[in-house]
């Protein structure tokens, strides 16, 4: 083991590798819920080169490699269930080039989301990103990784549908370009008109290589943005709503957060519509278009428009979203966690009937939040129960209530969004046996020691 | 801080703490310099917890992690949660009871002896604590203030040209004052932070004492840390006197036209002392202090007043340096920021900062393009009677 430190060190220096118990610890553990396991070691590379040296050696000497973002899933994702190397990429963070006409950056591997958005405003204040809810120092590939979802979901997709180009140390420690940079130098495609490699790595979690550079679509960012807030009391009426709004095609973003408190918000739905615009009348030509759509429910009573107070904009308007960690403490106990699986839209009023028996069930308090995926394609509904992390026995209910809400998930049609290692288990039990296989034979193939992440997707 | 046991779970390592309020940069020094998730402020929190609950046993390491911090305030600042005020509280509270225990690092340890035994960190003689002073009259009742230098102010040879300035300052305005000399000790405010109690509590008893004795009934302080202290803390030790930090004091002066001012023309960028800025929200002073000069033109680095960036040096590091070593050191980064300004000059207001970043700018191969300067010092030189 100590040759392994020496060989970590003479590969990024003694300054960026550990195997002291203090790094061991923390990098053993995620905010979640999730057993903790320690590495035996935590490296900070700061090249793709030193990436590619470290993968080589535990390919060599078989040790599990675990690449880290910001660590923010919550589900165990960058836990290292079998020791070996974390590799904390957020050295590698570099903003590479921004195409302002063909509208796309490049990052290196640990670009922070806050990192990105900062930087696009102060150079390209034009463009922007899909920045999701979490913190900012979330990675913009971790989060493509894990098909996050963001500020542009609604408008273009899970995030990782906007990516544009990817360079991977595999495995076994080639660096492979992904889409029209595998012969050209622009970034602009990640497949089309050729095959799509992408999906060897997007949605893998770290299991068939590590991303060390991303190509990312950007978008017009438009000088106003507002908000408006509907809210309903009959949760059967929101998958209408949401396909009427999507009709419209005038929304920016659309989420959807229900809660037991405080009390005015109890039994409500309360639907957030993101607009934005260049000119005022812009804005107010898409409130209008919203308002038309919605006016149905104002007419029949079933719901309306909350009026929502200059102050309170800001809330709803910032990004990323710091009321989602202060989520965290409105038990006063540092902890929540969440499962969001990815449901049909027609699915809302089940879940969140679900989300508030399991809540009552083992006397948790919860909060759902819900972002619509494309024109309504799909939705992210997430059963968030916070948690005292002081409060084993509570800490434990929400266990329970988190994989009562995975079942639930599967059975209602779902998929597991960063889906835990038995919830990928239980997704793996019932996917077609030949779609099983394939993923086998892809991971065989592109990691013959099984070194990447170990124990996720692990298929057999 | 004697609760933070019971709180200190509620750290949800969110990592808002690293960054400024744009996220432009990451702003933690510790982390910043060594980019271990442990170094940050949730780093320490959860290792301080574990160490609480016997998860983990004390090690030197986990003792560098927690005195790394430069209690620099900024993830107060920047933390979305409720407890975030509490944080700095909880930090101190940890390093008590490391100091309880006698689990502290070397250089932290030789800190608390120095001060013990000398009175001040460099361990230099008591008697020559006012040698710098060239005449600068010792206080007596019935003075207007009591001119704190403080140590670094006393001993260290820049921070030293920085008391010289002030007090020729005062005298040219006419201002009535004095110092303590041979007589004055310790303000405690790094030994509070670095949680040593005990000591402290001997040092603000002392001193409050001491002022009471001489019937102080108002303090100028050269460094923003023994304001920090005696605004802030001594008043629990039934000190009964105002503060001014000499920035507050010298602005009132030149409006007042008692400092009157001359061309002085150089492109000046201005660091925020965290004790001065983060702690008690003094940002204008200084800056128009440095904008009432003729000829001076004040350019801010991107990263400024809640933003700003510590130089590295505070919770004794200016002594201890816990941060040095590469290119990532705070003082370093910062004066890579001040240069990539355009200013020739980096005005201070702090003789941490001072040392600091005279020797981050050698460092850093800067000496011919970039100087440091305390306010005072500026305006000293800009004085219309020179």
């Amino acid at each position: 083991m100590s040759d392994m430190y020496e060989a970590l060190v003479k590969i990024v220096g003694k300054n960026y590798v550990s195997n002291q118990k203090e790094e061991r610890y923390f990098y053993g553990r995620d905010p979640g819920l999730m057993s903790p396991h320690e590495p035996d070691y935590v490296v900070m590379p700061r090249t793709t080169e030193e990436v590619q040296k470290i993968v080589k050696l535990a390919n060599k000497e078989k040790i599990p490699v675990v690449p880290k973002g910001g660590g923010l899933a919550l589900t165990g994702l960058v836990i290292p269930l079998k020791g070996g190397i974390v590799m904390d990429m957020k050295r590698i963070d570099k903003i590479l080039e921004v195409n302002e006409r063909a509208r796309y950056v490049i990052v290196e591997g640990g670009t922070t989301e806050g990192g990105l958005k900062s930087y696009l405003e102060k150079h390209h204040p034009s463009l922007r990103h899909s920045i999701p809810d979490a913190p900012p120092i979330a990675t913009v590939v971790a989060n493509a990784v894990i098909h996050g979802q963001g500020r542009l979901t609604q408008q273009y997709g899970f995030n990782s549908d906007m990516v544009t180009g990817l360079e991977v140390v595999l495995p076994t420690g080639e660096i492979c370009r992904i889409g029209s940079c595998s012969i050209s130098k622009y970034w602009f495609s990640r497949g089309a008109p050729m095959p799509d490699l992408s999906g060897l790595f997007l949605g893998w979690l770290g299991t068939t290589g590590v991303i060390t550079k991303m190509g990312l679509k950007l978008y017009p960012r438009k000088k106003i943005r507002d908000v408006e807030v509907f809210v309903t009391d009959k949760e059967d009426l929101v998958p209408d709503i949401l396909f009427k709004l999507t009709h419209t095609e005038m929304v920016e973003d659309i989420n959807i957060w229900c809660q037991p408190h405080p009390p005015m918000f109890r039994e409500n739905h309360h639907v957030t519509i993101l607009i934005t615009g260049d000119s005022e009348e812009e804005l107010q030509f898409k409130k209008k278009m919203i308002w038309d759509a919605l006016q149905e429910y104002i007419d029949s009573k079933d719901g309306g428009f909350m009026w929502v107070m200059p102050d309170a904009k800001p809330t709803f308007l910032e990004m990323p979203l710091e009321s989602l960690s202060k989520f965290a403490d409105v038990r006063k106990g540092g902890g929540f966690e969440y499962s969001g699986p990815i449901v049909l839209a027609e699915d809302y009023p089940e879940c969140s009937r679900k989300l508030a028996e399991l809540a009552v069930k083992y006397k948790l308090t919860y909060s759902g939040m819900v972002r619509v995926i494309g024109r309504s394609h799909c939705i992210m509904f997430g059963f968030a129960y916070t948690f005292n992390r002081a409060d084993l026995d509570e800490m434990d209910r929400v266990r329970k209530a988190l994989h009562e809400v995975a079942e639930f998930a599967l059975e209602q049609g779902g998929t597991h969004w960063k889906p835990t290692v038995d919830e990928q288990k239980m997704m793996m039990e019932r996917m077609d046996p030949d779609t099983l296989k394939l993923m086998g034979k892809i991971k065989g193939l592109l990691d013959p020691n099984g070194i990447m992440n170990p124990r996720n997707w692990e298929v057999g | 801080m004697e609760k933070y046991a019971e709180q200190i779970h509620r750290c949800f390592r969110c990592g808002w703490c690293k960054f400024t309020s744009d996220y432009l940069d990451l702003n933690c020094p510790s982390y910043k310099r060594f980019r271990f998730d442990t170094f940050s402020t949730s780093g320490r929190l959860w290792l301080t917890y574990a160490w609480l609950r016997g998860e983990l046993e004390w090690s030197e390491h986990l003792a560098e992690i927690l005195y790394s911090c430069t209690t620099c305030k900024n993830c107060v600042e920047q933390c979305p949660m409720g407890f975030a005020d509490d944080i700095v509280d909880w930090i101190v509270g940890a390093r008590s009871d490391m100091v309880e225990k006698g689990k502290i690092p070397p250089r932290v340890a030789h800190f608390f002896e120095a001060i013990h035994g000398y009175g001040n960190p460099l361990k230099l003689l008591r008697s020559d604590r006012g040698a710098w002073a060239n005449g600068t009259k010792r206080y007596e009742p019935g003075d207007e203030y009591l001119f704190y230098v403080g140590c670094l102010g006393s001993y260290d040879e820049n921070a030293q040209k920085m008391a010289m300035s002030l007090a020729e300052l005062l005298n040219e305005a006419g201002v009535s004052f004095g110092i303590l000399g041979s007589e004055e000790n310790c303000c405690g405010n790094e030994v509070y932070m670095l949680g040593e109690i005990g000591l402290f509590q001997v040092l603000a008893e002392t001193n409050s004492q001491k002022f009471k004795e001489l019937s102080v009934k108002k303090i100028v302080t050269l460094s923003p840390h023994a304001y920090n202290t005696m605004k802030n803390t001594y008043p629990g030790f039934g000190a009964n006197f105002e503060v001014y930090h000499y920035t507050q004091l010298l602005y009132d002066l030149i409006k007042k036209k008692k400092v009157k001012l001359s061309q002085n023309k150089a492109k000046v960028t201005y660091q925020d002392p965290c004790f001065l800025g983060r702690y008690n929200k003094i940002y204008d002073e200084p800056r128009r202090i440095l904008q009432s000069i003729p000829g001076i033109e004040l350019v801010e680095m991107e990263r400024n007043r809640e933003d700003s960036f510590c130089c590295g040096g505070g919770s004794g590091n200016f002594i201890m340096d816990l941060l040095a070593g590469g290119e990532d050191s705070p003082s370093r980064v910062r004066v890579r920021d001040a240069y990539e300004t355009g200013a020739d000059t980096l005005a201070v207001a702090c003789p941490s900062c001072m040392t600091m970043f005279v020797d981050a700018i050698k460092a850093e191969n800067l000496d011919a393009k970039l100087t440091v300067r305390d306010i005072s010092q500026i305006v000293k030189e800009s004085l219309a009677s020179r």
